[in-house]
């Protein structure tokens, strides 16, 4: 301004003028298609706008056009990184909708695989945030345990990617005895595959088991690589610091929340399948800047490994049905469709017409590896839900990214999207 | 229902009073209704209250009822809100009804909530309902110059346009769709008792 009223020209004003940079929707720092219109004045950031919804495929209303069922493997598509938490919050808001109650084993499993899940999710997170930051190593590391997990997901449902395990009245199947194992081929020797099946010898829980002997000392390599980095630090200490009251004013949950310093965890407070019976710690942040928040994430997947290694411990004792008896709305076991009338009836009636959920409203939420992942469903007593709302943690975290970046340097901005862990398959729905 | 629930219900109506149009207890969750006009002072009074402590807003979301039960005779649109206490660990759902069927519109809860903002948003893009006093009620999840509102039940599954790339123009533009509407599985409503042999 005063540059302006020593020269006294229009040309000055213009030269000193903030200008808007559009950062994506094709940015591989932004973590799919998320466009982002800054204003910079200079380099540091005064308003960014985010602009979603690239990925919209009005899941929510598909689904008000399926039947109960048919509607779960959808929520694998909504974050494709943390994919079963996803179907557990659509599984605990029918089934509470229905009133009914599923195995104990059913929800063993489910927790166990919600841990799994937490790993895969973190680890894909911690990989790509780094990657993003500029440490290509992390990724290389990360991806080499992950990989592990998505062969249990393979063995235990079919599918890497989009299980569709879990079900409205338990897991659709128990797991498997066998872990599937490596072949000779072309590219791989007798000598590679028989130290590659090493650990695949025994059952899914014997090559889970296994993993978790093996994940703290990998655990302790993300540490090396990161924790006392200079170059991490710099980037991540004091950048997007968040107050407690500003986090619960923004709607924050899950390590967001915690890395604020607040203490809330939905499987502490408000324990759902058997995390009352497992022992685990909840980690909390104390300056609520991204540096906190990726410290309580990788305290979390430790953490996501002990509670694993109680579930394959209570598993391996107590054998039992994984799936709710009641046929009017859980598909009946196979076999006795060969036989039982009345099981072919309720198979044919299940898969054709769908369950029937009692009028009313339920909101289930649980908690997802980015924070509260919630499903509101209201059903109107017919077979399709009336309307089914997703509550998705990310698209409430990325709301914030005006308040968090401004004032931060542009560079700082691929941070704070790392440090939010936003997947925009949640976000856009 | 539980001990806390019970105490959760009676503040709340001692709280709130003449303002709770409806109170739902049902699943191990409440519900209330509140009315257009009291429902800002409602929420601020959620939030306020120490004994409620509704720190947190956990979801907003619209629901369009015309096509509910098949028999709908009550307004139309409405804001769900979930609210959820960190001090007393507990959940609260909101339902407030907008006066006019053909133009909803309802207060903006962001500056008791910033957290709302992107939901009232979605909500405006999807069911068309109004937030006033909100300071950016963009789009959000469409796509830029949409016309309608998707989620409202007379809204066609496949939607009334589709993109295509027209080579004459050189760009992607818009046609009408070429989908024809169908129902994969079609809406079956029992009546009570269905199914329990008679007994």
């Amino acid at each position: 301004m005063a540059m302006a009223a020593i020269e006294g020209t229009e040309e000055t004003m213009s030269d000193i003028r903030n200008y808007t940079l559009n950062f994506g929707p094709q940015h591989p720092a932004a973590h799919g298609v998320l466009r982002l219109v800054l204003e910079l004045d200079g380099e540091v950031v005064v308003r960014a706008d985010p602009h979603i919804g690239l990925l919209h495929r009005g899941t929510e209303k598909l689904a008000e056009n399926r039947t109960w069922a048919q509607s779960l493997p959808y929520m694998d598509r909504l974050d494709y990184t943390c994919m079963m938490c996803s179907e557990h919050a659509y599984c605990l808001a029918v089934e509470r909708l229905l009133g009914i109650e599923i195995p104990e084993r059913a929800k063993y499993l489910r927790t166990l695989f919600d841990e799994v899940t937490r790993l895969i999710g973190h680890l894909l997170s911690l990989g790509t945030h780094a990657l993003d930051v500029g440490a290509m190593g992390v990724m290389l590391y990360a991806f080499r345990e992950r990989e592990d997990l998505l062969d249990v997901y393979e063995a235990a449902t079919g599918a890497r990617m989009h299980p569709a395990y879990y079900r409205i009245g338990g897991v659709s199947r128990d797991l498997p005895d066998h872990m599937p194992q490596y072949r000779e081929s072309k590219w791989k020797n007798a000598a590679t595959v028989k130290k590659l099946n090493e650990n695949r010898q025994g059952s899914l829980l014997d090559f889970l088991e296994d993993f978790t002997e093996r994940f703290p000392k990998h655990h302790a390599e993300y540490h090396t690589l990161l924790t006392d980095n200079r170059i991490w630090k710099q980037r991540l200490v004091n950048i997007g610091i968040v107050s407690p009251e500003r986090a619960k004013q923004l709607g924050f949950t899950g390590a967001m929340l915690r890395g604020s310093g607040i203490e809330w965890d939905l499987r502490k407070k408000q324990p759902y399948a058997a995390y009352d019976k497992v022992d685990f710690d909840v980690p909390v942040g104390v300056n609520g800047d991204s540096y906190d928040r990726y410290l309580v994430r990788m305290e979390e997947m430790l953490q996501a490994n002990r509670i694993i290694k109680q579930c394959i411990a209570w598993l391996r004792t107590h054998p039992g049905a994984v799936m709710a008896e009641n046929h009017k709305v859980t598909p009946p076991r196979r076999a006795d469709m060969k036989s039982n009338m009345e099981s072919l009836i309720h198979h044919f009636k299940y898969f054709s017409e769908g369950i029937h959920v009692p009028e009313g409203e339920a909101y289930a939420a649980v908690e997802h590896p980015k924070g509260e992942f919630g499903i509101y469903a209201v059903s109107d007593g017919a077979n399709k839900p009336y309307r089914l709302k997703i509550r998705s943690p990310g698209f409430v975290h990325l709301s914030s990214m005006n308040e968090m970046a401004r004032g931060h340097m542009i560079a700082d901005v691929v941070t704070i999207i790392g440090s939010q862990d936003i997947v925009f398959g949640e976000i856009d729905r | 229902m539980s001990a806390k629930l019970e105490t959760l219900e009676n503040r709340l109506r001692e709280t709130l009073g003449e303002r709770l149009a409806r109170l739902v207890a049902a699943l191990g969750e409440i519900t209330i209704e509140t009315r257009v006009a009291d429902y800002l002072e409602t929420m601020r009074l959620l939030r306020d209250t120490p004994e409620l402590g509704f720190d947190l807003l956990v979801d907003l979301c619209g629901v369009d009822y015309s096509a509910y039960g098949g028999n709908w005779t009550g307004r139309r649109y409405a804001a769900v809100t979930h609210l959820l206490s960190v001090a007393h660990n507990w959940r609260l759902r909101v339902r407030v009804f907008a006066e006019a069927d053909d133009f909803p519109v309802l207060p903006s809860i962001v500056p008791v909530w910033n957290s709302a903002n992107w939901f009232e948003r979605e909500a405006f893009d999807l069911f068309g309902i109004l937030f006033e006093g909100h300071e950016d009620l963009r789009r959000i999840l469409t796509d830029y110059n949409f016309v309608g509102h998707p989620f409202r039940k007379d809204f066609p599954l496949a939607g009334h346009v589709e993109m295509h790339y027209d080579p004459e123009l050189g760009r992607v533009a818009y046609r009408p769709v070429s989908i024809a509407p169908r129902e994969l599985a079609p809406t079956v409503r029992r009546e009570a008792g269905y199914g329990d042999g008679g007994n």
